[in-house]
Order: structure tokens, then sequence, then C-alpha cells
């Protein structure tokens, strides 16, 4: 490949709801260029690039060189970022935005702007992107592109007179997308001769070139055989290869001004690469680093535990091997009286959390128990010390504690106007504060400020419950507030159950407790004895129910002399309390911690 | 004896006992899953005679030099066998074995006109004791349980019974669909008139593979719940205390010095050769105590017993743990209870202290003055629990 004008250069990425038919977009503007034969063009590439995510890279980012020949003759670097769209990744989002001048705003002609659309396109705005807007799927009959764009134009404040429809699933109109990217977005700037400046977009683990790296040039050169400094980490490196993704991967001799590629240099783990650091030459550096560097700060924390303590070995190495690609999942050892061993991790958020257990159980065969999922607290002490609460167990004496506070979120709900009075009285049931409420169409937006331990739970469940699925939602964290939380502790025989304990606000411990205790009743099997179940607030009970004892339980008759028959009975009855969690004298099956984690009420 | 034969565990004197399965019933009941077979043609009953005698032969090849304190003539109905068979029996055991003098010989027996008739005719064979099914007393219940007899039948086969044998006992079943804690008491106030020195009282269970399970899964036919089912049997407890026959075992109570002690060597885990289609045993050889089952089906077993010598289809060699959780399984439900220290030459731990106090704490458990370890009475009705607890 030989090099080409950085004007001759256009990065950009999109943004699109779930389904709105990002994936088949980027198929076709691949196809369309020629960055893929026909025969290779038999499968989705972003689909077959999904699998490739669950083998390692999920939440990562994915770059395509496309190169164009437009209708003013001159050839063009298409650079496709393609960006993990939750807001769990709202940070690696930001970079890679960060990496492009422009974005696609891809919306769906029939549904419309939805939450997730709403906040990603600000991201772009917030990176001073220039946007143009795709309208898909307008072949379909429910296609309704000039309501779209009214929409458009009423909730997001963008001009859609210029949306191309298209129909990215038969291929209508994508040259005048590739012509709008090239006529309607600016190219990069940089300056070659500079020191070299590079932002790292992103990096993941391959079992044969160790750390890819993705940057993107913004001065100076990036060759084979440099000497790179990471600035954030004062690491030092030698590049190995550069090159493209055009989607396989081409080595270059140089990555320039404007250019998006990858760079390897024996980097053995992703936790060594920080996304949004600065790259830059070790002998000549650039003066200063690229702006909005942050180090991964995980929100959300839950504890999980082998269903069999014999597995927690193999947990340690799963983790330890998830680990080596997603350095924004973090671990530690966590011991538990109810669940034996296992780790305290922490996650970007709740579908990092569902996507690291699910990749557990499904890549590495474990079985876990996973506890209730608990935010970051920040614990003002009578002392003066500052205390971040990862893990409710280890709440400090409320005697020495001068101030909790508690991170709240800003969420945006889009949903039709029939579940409205649902959704508000979810919110306000969740503490939430209304900061806006406005109608998009027949569709209301609801803008509340919430607790993230609120929703943490089963806000979104409930919201799709009340909403019969229709109503969508996006959140930013916003802000740590004090407010009035206790610890919750579950108490079984007069035992307090670890696992089960939990911060909540004052006004809600009582009600809590006592879901908690009714459900704790059902899920515990009569013993040999009485059990109460309590919930308490330090000392004090506020709720209790009884597990009734066991009555009868007794073989009537053994059979001759056939105690085989009652052994095997007796060996499963074994079995069966290898399944449970010794507690005290209480023994609990591991489904009911799970089922008492539910908070489904 | 030769020192090679000396049996590797203690028997703390468990004694060592003899059962012959007999398989077959002229009706099946809709509760039973024991192995018994209906025929319609006349079972040749010395064909069962000479394999009997063969498999009897080479169980005491297994356990030799042995004296067998105790026979039992079990079935399905062995009071279908001619009282020579029972005699022809008697004589094989005799042939193989050492028999006590005082041997207790058991002859199960269905409570009707035709097989009381035979009573006398097993008093000559060598039977000493016979347990009647007897089951209920009322006929709608005896209906309801695929009984062939009437409560008058029955009563009459006490009469004959307690004529003929210085000991008897009779079953019965409780805890049956729609039966009340006065109903109930009524019935077994009625029984214990009636008894002698023995009764077996069982709470119906439903059990695999019979028609009452499938009725039972249909939702046609409910028990009684758990408390009533445990009001009625406190009450049976109590009622049979105060007449002198206590509880010896979960569902067995006996004047003292009455106990039948067949099933004694059962409980006590001592040795036991079963004879006939369907029977186990638990016998120690050199390699240890194995337990053996006997194939069911008695036209195979004929076959088996023809070819081989004997029927035996399952041989296992007990591990530690399988005798230790047996010793429990069967120790427990007497209210004798257990020797830890024989727990612990079977299955080679101890047991644990921990559980075992807090069992004691919670009533369930008591330790004796000679450190026996018992299930109290308010533990009985939760015995699987117990030893569950105390196996794990």
């Amino acid at each position: 490949m030989t090099t080409i004008p950085i004007e001759n250069i256009r990065n950009f990425s999109i943004v699109a709801h779930i389904d709105h038919g990002k994936s088949t977009l980027a198929d076709r503007l691949i196809q369309l260029t020629g960055g893929l034969s026909a025969r290779e063009m038999t499968e989705q590439v972003l689909d077959s690039m999904d699998i490739e995510k669950e083998r390692g890279i999920t939440i990562k980012a994915q770059t395509v060189r496309l190169n164009y020949k437009a209708h003013d003759g001159k050839t063009y670097i298409l650079n496709l970022m393609d960006t993990p769209g939750h807001v769990d990744f709202a940070y690696e989002v930001s970079r890679s935005l960060a990496a492009c001048e422009g974005s696609l705003l891809v919306v769906d002609a029939s549904q419309g702007v939805e939450a997730q659309t709403l906040a990603n396109v600000y991201h772009a705005l917030d990176a001073s992107h220039e946007i143009v807007t795709v309208l898909n799927k307008v072949d379909l009959p429910a296609a309704e592109p000039e309501r779209v764009k009214q929409q458009i134009e009423d909730v997001i404040g963008l001009d859609a007179s210029e949306a191309v429809p298209i129909s990215a699933k038969t291929g209508l109109n994508i040259e005048a997308v590739l012509e709008a990217i090239v006529t309607r977005l600016p190219s990069p700037k940089g300056d070659v001769s500079a020191p070299l400046k590079a932002l790292l977009v992103d990096s993941w683990y391959d079992a044969y070139l160790g750390v890819i790296v993705l940057v993107r040039i913004i001065d100076g050169q990036i060759k084979k055989g440099m000497k790179v400094k990471m600035m954030g980490t004062d690491a030092t490196y030698e590049v190995e290869r550069c090159g493209v993704f055009t989607p396989k991967m081409v080595n270059m001799d140089v990555l320039t001004p404007g250019e998006v590629g990858f760079i390897t240099a024996s980097i053995k783990e992703v936790a060594d690469t920080r996304v949004g650091d600065t790259i830059t030459e070790d002998k000549k550096p650039c003066a200063q680093m690229l702006a909005g560097f942050k180090p991964v700060q995980p929100v959300v924390f839950c504890g999980l535990f082998p269903v069999d303590a014999a597995d927690f070995e193999d947990l340690r190495a799963a983790m330890g091997r998830l680990r080596l690609n997603d350095a924004s999942f973090s671990f530690e050892m966590e011991s538990s009286a109810a669940l034996g061993f296992g780790f305290r991790c922490g996650f970007l958020g709740l579908l990092h959390l569902e996507i690291v257990q699910e990749r557990l159980s499904r890549e590495f065969d474990l079985n876990l128990i996973a506890t209730a999922p608990s935010v970051v607290y920040d614990i003002k002490m009578r002392n003066g010390d500052l205390v971040h609460l990862h893990n409710p167990a280890d709440m400090p004496d409320p005697m020495h504690i001068e101030e909790i506070n508690e991170p709240w979120i800003r969420a945006t709900i889009l949903t039709p106007d029939e579940y409205l009075g649902s959704v508000i009285k979810l919110c306000q049931d969740r503490r939430g504060e209304q900061i806006d409420l406005s109608y998009v169409g027949s569709r209301a937006k609801v803008i509340y400020d919430l607790p993230l331990n609120e929703v943490v739970f089963d806000f979104y469940d409930r919201l799709k419950s009340v909403s019969k699925g229709y109503a969508s939602f996006d959140y930013v964290i916003r802000e740590y507030r004090p407010g009035d939380l206790v610890k919750l502790s579950m108490l079984v025989n007069a035992e307090p159950v670890d696992a089960l304990s939990m911060l909540v606000h004052r006004t809600r411990a009582e009600s809590r407790g006592r879901t908690m205790c009714e459900k704790l009743k059902d899920l515990i099997p009569p013993h040999m004895f009485v059990i109460p179940v309590q919930a308490a607030i330090g000392g004090k009970i506020i709720a209790r129910e009884t597990v009734r004892a066991m009555r009868k339980d007794v073989t009537a008759k053994c059979y001759g002399g056939d105690v085989s028959r009652k052994r095997k009975l007796l060996d499963k009855q074994k079995e069966g309390k290898k399944r449970m969690r010794q507690f005290g004298k209480v023994e609990i099956p591991q489904e009911a911690f799970i089922a008492a984690l539910k908070m489904d009420n | 004896m030769l020192g090679k034969l000396k049996p590797v565990e203690p028997t703390y004197d468990a004694g060592f006992g003899v059962y012959v399965h007999w398989p077959f019933c002229q009706a099946k009941c809709p509760y039973c899953d024991f192995n018994s077979h209906v025929r319609h043609v006349k079972v040749n009953q010395q064909l069962y005679i000479d394999a009997f005698q063969r498999e009897m032969k080479h169980m005491a090849e297994l356990a030799p030099n042995r004296v067998v304190n105790t026979i039992f003539l079990g079935g399905g109905t062995p009071s279908l066998m001619d009282p020579a068979t029972v005699a022809a029996v008697l004589d094989g055991i005799a042939g193989n074995w050492q028999v006590a003098p005082d041997v207790e010989v058991t002859l199960e027996a269905n409570p009707t006109s035709v097989e009381a008739e035979r009573f006398k005719g097993y008093r000559l064979a060598g039977v000493n004791r016979i347990s009647m099914g007897i089951q209920a007393l009322n006929n709608t219940d005896l209906k309801a349980l695929g009984r062939t007899h009437s409560v008058d039948e029955a009563m009459q086969a006490v009469a004959t019974a307690a004529s003929i044998f210085d000991r008897y006992s009779f079953d019965l079943i409780y805890a049956r669909p729609n039966q009340t804690v006065e109903s109930w008491s009524a019935e077994l106030h009625m029984a214990i008139e009636r008894a002698a020195e023995h009764l077996s009282l069982y709470q119906l269970t439903i059990e695999d593979e019979t028609p009452f399970k499938k009725l039972y899964t249909a939702g046609k036919l409910i028990l009684p719940d758990e408390e009533t089912s445990r009001q009625l049997y406190d009450i049976t407890q109590e009622i049979c205390e105060k007449h002198n026959l206590p509880s010896y075992e979960i569902s067995n109570y006996a004047r003292k010095g009455s106990e039948c002690r067949h099933n004694m060597v059962y409980w006590r885990y001592g040795e036991y050769a079963g004879v006939g289609p369907g029977a186990h045993g638990r016998l120690v050889t050199q390699k240890g105590r194995a337990a053996f089952a006997i194939e069911k089906n008695p036209e195979k077993w004929l076959e088996y017993v023809a070819q081989d010598g004997h029927g035996i289809v399952e041989e296992e060699q007990l591990s530690l743990e399988a005798q230790g959780d047996e010793f429990l399984l069967m120790g427990l439900r007497l209210v004798e209870g257990i020797d830890p220290k024989r727990f612990t030459a079977l299955s080679g731990r101890r047991l644990d202290d921990e559980r075992i106090t807090d069992l004691v704490n919670e009533r369930l458990v008591e330790i004796t003055s000679e450190g026996r370890i018992r299930v109290t009475l308010t533990g009985f009705p939760v015995l699987d629990a117990v030893v569950a607890d105390l196996a794990a």
C-alpha cells in the first residue's frame, strides 16, 4: 500500500441502536469497496467478528480500512471504527470516537430514535464529530422516513434534511453513504514531521502475536523497530510489526498521521496497555499527552463463588485468563462464611458483569453463584478517613461513620406514552428525581437522576416489565451524593449470612428486609429444628419469619435385609448435602442464594 | 475353625440369620413393591425345594461354621408353601449350618382361612413364630389395600395362631387415606386386644412402580399430610407404650424380650444369608463384608441355581464408608441405638462429635450411660434426616 495524502483519509464510526442495522451497513461498505472478495463476503463480516469477539475481545473496538474511489476521481482511505455501543464501555467508546472525525448516525426508519441512539450520538457530538444521518430499512412497509427525520431534528437537534435513505439489507443507495463520508466528513489533521503522538484506542490479546494495540496516529509516524513509550505507564517497547486491518491484518512499513492501524511489541498483558494512553517515540517524545486519559474505574461489584468449592482454583485460572484480555475487569480473593472462597469482582457496569459471568460459565464451564451486585460507596469516617466500600460485608461500624456517599446516575428513558405512568412510578419508587419530561412524537422522554444502587438490582428488568418491553434506557454516572444508607443483614438461625447483606436506603430497609425474609422462608428447606430468619439493621431486628421444623421424615419399613436400596437413597442425600452451604447448623441450597438475590417482588 | 476363614470384623454378637424368600402371591397388593409374582398354574414346589437346598449349600460355603440363631421365611406369601416344603427348607438349613437350640423360626402368613388351616403343619415342620399380614381392621380399607381377607377372617386366623404358637405377631398399615387420629386409635386399641407379644405398625409408604404410585401421582390417592402423619405416629407410640408394647424399632412394638430376633440381626447389622428369588444377604468373608442380591425372577432363579449352584446376581464388597452408612441406617432404627465404637470399627472413622452435640441439644439423639447413641422419641419421626446428618 502506498502512502496516501492525509486529505484523502476519512475516519468515522457508526452510531446506532442495537438492531438498527449497523453490522449490515458495515458489511455493505466493506463489500462495495472491495475490502473482501465475494467469496469472503459469504457471511456478515461483523458477525464473524462477533464470534471473534466472543472468543476474547467482546468489548473491543474493531477497525476496517476501506479504499474508495470517489466520484471526484480520487481514491480515499476510509477507516471504519466499530465501537462497542453500550454505556458500560462509555470510556472505551469515547476513546474510539476520539480517533475519528465523524460519525454515521444510523436510525431505523420505522422505529426511530431510541435511548441508546441518543446517548451514543451525544458522545459523538462531545467528540466534535461531523454527523451524517442515515435512515436504514426505508424499503420496509412500516418505514416513515419523514416522521423519523422530524424526530431526529426534534430530539437530537441535528439537521436531518440531508439524511441518506438506504436499505443496508438490499444494498439500496450504499454508494451515497460513501460519497457523503467523503464529501461531508472532514479529513484528519496532523504533522508528519513532529514527534510521534498516537492514541491507544484499544488492545486485545492474541495467542500468537501477544497483545495487539489499535492506534490512531496524530502526529509523526510509527514504524517497525521503533522504540516507543506509553506515556501513561512510562513503559517502553520495541515495535515488532505495524499495519492495518482490511479487515484482514496487513503489515505496513509505516503508519502516518490520520491513519488507524495496529502495532505489536511483545506486550504480554492487555493490562499493560491503557485505553486512551498516548504512545510516543522513546528517544524523541512529544511534549504533551493527549487529553482525556483516565484509568479504568469499576463501578459495579459482586462476589463470584464456585458452586462446588473444588472448582475454586479453576475459577481463579479462568479469571486470570479473562483478565488477560479485559483489563477493565478486576478481581480479588474473598472468603464468605456462607459461600466459601471466591472473588470480589469489579465491573464497568451491569452488562459487563453479565458478559463476564456468561463467559466464565460458558467458556470455562464453571458453575457460579453471584452475590447481589453492589456499587462503590464512599464512606467518610469520623476520624477523617475515606473508605471506598466495595462489599457490604465490610461495612464499618456505623458509630464511626460520618457520612455515606453513593453514586448517582442520570438516566434517559424513552417510552410509549401509555407506559409513562408506570415508568415514572418505578423511578419514584427507586428514589429517583425527575429532571425532565418531554415528548418525542408519541413517545415520552423522561430524564431521571437515580441512585445507582437502586438500578443495579433489577431496575432494567422492572422497566422492561412495566413497559411490556417498549421502554429503552441509558445512563451516565453523574456524581456521588450523601445518602441515608444502612446495612441490612440477614440472619439465619441467629447467624448473619454475609452473602445476603446489602446496603439500602433507610426508608426502603424494612420492606426489603421483609421481602428477603419471606423469600428465604420458602427457600430454606425444613430442618430438624425451627429456623428463625431475620432481617436486621445493626442489632435491631426489623423483620422475621420462621422456617418450621420438619415433622416427619422416616422410612417406615426396610425390605428384608435390602439395606443397599436405603444406602443408595442415603448416598443421594449426602450428594444433595454437598450442594448445600452449611451455615451454622443450617444447610441452605445454592438455588436459595441465587433466588433470594433476585429481587423480583 | 480355619484361621483364614476368621471374620475380619468384630461381630459384636449380632448373630447370624437365614432368610428364605418365597416369591409367589395369589394376588398383588397395590401398595407392595416386594418381590412377588402371581402364577396362574400350580407352582411345582419340589423344584424350589431342590434349588433352595443347592443355594444354601453355596451360602454355607461362603459363610461356613456359623450358628444359625434365626430363620425367617418371607415373601411373597410363604403361607402358600406346603408344610412339607417348609420342613424341607428347614432341613436344608440344618444340613448346612449348626442351628442354635433356641433358634427362632418365623413364617409370614396371610390371615385367610385356607392358610390358617396349614398353621398346625408349619408348627410340626419347625416354625415357632407366625407373623400375619393383617394390615387393617376395617373391611373397606382392607379392600382398598387389595387384601383378600375380611376382618372376621383375620381375627379367626389370629385365634388359630394363638392356639398353636407361643409367639405370633401381626402387621398393620396406618396413615392410610382419610385416616384420622381418632379412627386409627380405635383400630389400634382393637389390635392390641388381640395382640400377644409383638406388633408391626407401618405407615403407608408410596413405593415406585406400584399401582398406588400411579394413583398418588394422578392425585387420586391422598395421604394424610405431614402433620397428621406425625400425630398418627405419636399416638401410636403413646398407645403401645401404655399397653406394655413399647416400640423397640421405628415400626415395631413388643413386650420386653419378645422382639423379633431375625429383624434384630438386620438392625444390629449382623450377618445373614439370603436364599431364594430376590433375597438379600450380608456375609463377612475373608475379603470383608459383602452384600449379596439374588435374581428376582423365580424361573430365571431356578435356571441360575441349576447352572451355577446359586442365583447371586450382585455381589458388592462393601467399602468402609458403605458399611458405616448401613450400620447407621439400620442401627439407629432401634430404640437401643448403636455403639459408636462399633461404627468406628466398621467405617474406620469416628462420628462427628459436633454433630452429635447439636443433635443432643435438639433432643433428637441421646447418649446412654453405657455410651450408646440412640435416637429419642422426638428424633424417630425425622430419623432419615438424623441419619443423613450423622452419615454426611
